[in-house]
């Protein structure tokens, strides 16, 4: 009866998928540009990051036909418009990825990196299973997986205050250090960042069961 | 907050048919109330029962309660009185093969106006507030089968008003006119509304979304989901009507 409208809605899914996949990529190998310093992997998540752009365009284009077309009521208009407010967040986390690229570049020139970096790749670890929570959930529409990503935030923002910790003892013991600490804060705040994204997300998925964003009602 | 109708355990039978099953549904006074349901659900039949339009019909039974502001229509009411009361526009425009003048001044003439000024008056007033004096002001005495189906629709609208009514039931009034037309009957009702309650059967999901304040979704007779239309068509509380808006039913 809605066979065609029920595709399209399937398109929009994989395509959510496919953007979220992307995502966690570029977090994952922004990390590991990091880790290992290695400039050619950072370069490579700066420049994927325009196919994270070009899918975030196709998914608007996409809702936006879909609303035009099909005049979606009830759930179909929730799924539509989530999707709708999470490729912003998913773009921005994305930006983020590239932004942390961006110093790995600087980084990869030093010495060696002077933090042990167990609580910055922790945070790593910890916001790219936020980002494939909140995707997960929007597609099989689980409220206990986007509780369980809001809830993932506490950590995030608890690492952070460890690297902070860190790095200024850092500076205490050497005041060279100083520079580098610097680079390796700003990323951890770039995490730090994508975790708050990660909770966007969920808090939108939240929305498409429920009606309720952040406790409040939408429509 | 007050209601124009309240019904109460109504049932209706065309002969072994049951058209209706157990209504139950106040109606607020002055909104906008629409019914939605696929084609043969009893949303027509319930709005004919209200101003009893289903009287001459061989073989229809009716049980339950109907009251109009606290009275009941089936007790002692004049059918008559109750028209008047209670008007209603079709879904095919229809009107009378006479002037433009004629057919508004024709419901206050039967109830027994014979003034000359105070039809022309009543005319003008139910021509304004149906949004076509000005298109018609100038042709009051030529023939309103001339009208467009838009125009002619609002005129329709204009003649339920001369009687002054109470309630205004309009069964699918759009559905024969182009999105123009439509659009201009849809902000009419939303003027109409601050004075009349309304109840329209409207098969344009859409079309109740835009003007209505409260839906009732109907299903082989049966009110399935009565409520704030915004609160039906974002989160239905029932499988059923989230099948029906989303057009997953059948």
């Amino acid at each position: 009866m809605r066979s065609r409208f029920d595709d399209l809605l399937t398109t929009l899914n994989n395509s959510m998928i496919e953007m979220g996949a992307l995502v966690e990529r570029a977090i994952s190998q922004a990390s590991q540009a990091l880790l290992e310093q290695d400039a050619e992997i950072a370069r490579r998540v700066m420049e994927g990051d325009e196919a994270i752009d070009q899918m975030e365009k196709e998914i608007e284009g996409l809702c936006l036909k879909l609303l035009l077309q099909q005049q979606p009521v009830a759930k179909d208009l929730r799924q539509i418009s989530t999707a709708l407010k999470m490729i912003t967040d998913m773009e921005r986390i994305g930006d983020q990825a590239a932004d942390i690229s961006e110093i790995c570049l600087y980084l990869a020139n030093e010495h060696q990196i002077i933090a042990k970096q167990e609580h910055i790749q922790q945070m790593s670890k910890v916001t790219i299973k936020m980002v494939t929570g909140a995707i997960d959930a929007f597609v099989k529409k689980d409220r206990e997986l986007a509780d369980w990503v809001i809830a993932q935030d506490d950590e995030v923002d608890a690492l952070y205050t460890a690297v902070k910790k860190d790095l200024i003892n850092l500076i205490h013991d050497n005041v060279e250090n100083g520079e580098q600490a610097f680079d390796l804060l700003q990323i951890a705040k770039y995490y730090e960042r994508i975790g708050d994204h990660a909770v966007n997300l969920a808090e939108w998925v939240i929305f498409s069961i429920t009606g309720e964003h952040k406790n409040k009602r939408v429509l | 907050m007050s209601y124009c109708f309240e019904i109460k355990g109504l049932d209706l039978f065309y002969g072994e048919f049951q058209a209706l099953k157990n209504i139950n549904m106040n109606i607020e006074e002055g909104g906008i109330t629409a019914y939605i349901g696929p084609s043969g659900c009893g949303k027509s039949t319930l709005i004919k029962t209200l101003n009893r339009m289903n009287d001459l019909i061989e073989g229809c039974k009716i049980t339950g309660e109907i009251k109009l502001f606290g009275e009941d229509i089936y007790g002692n009411m004049d059918v008559n009185v109750l028209r008047k009361r209670v008007g209603m526009v079709f879904q095919k425009p229809n009107p009378f093969p006479m002037s433009v003048y004629d057919n508004i001044a024709f419901g206050p003439r039967t109830h027994g106006t014979r003034s000359k000024a105070q039809l022309n008056q009543i005319v003008e007033e139910s021509l304004q507030k149906a949004a076509i004096w000005d298109e018609v002001k100038d042709r009051l005495h030529k023939s309103a089968l001339g009208l467009s189906g838009g125009q002619q629709q609002r005129l329709c609208i204009a003649r339920a008003l001369a009687v002054n009514p109470e309630v205004l039931l309009l069964d699918e009034p759009t559905s024969a006119l182009d999105p123009i037309s439509t659009g201009k009957i849809e902000e009419l009702l939303l003027t109409l509304k601050e004075k009349y309650s309304i109840i329209i059967v409207t098969h344009n999901m859409q079309q109740a979304t835009r003007i209505s304040d409260n839906t009732a979704f109907f299903l082989l007779g049966e009110v399935i989901e009565y409520g704030k239309t915004e609160d039906l068509f974002a989160m239905p509380k029932d499988k059923r009507t989230e099948d029906y808006i989303t057009g997953r039913f059948g």
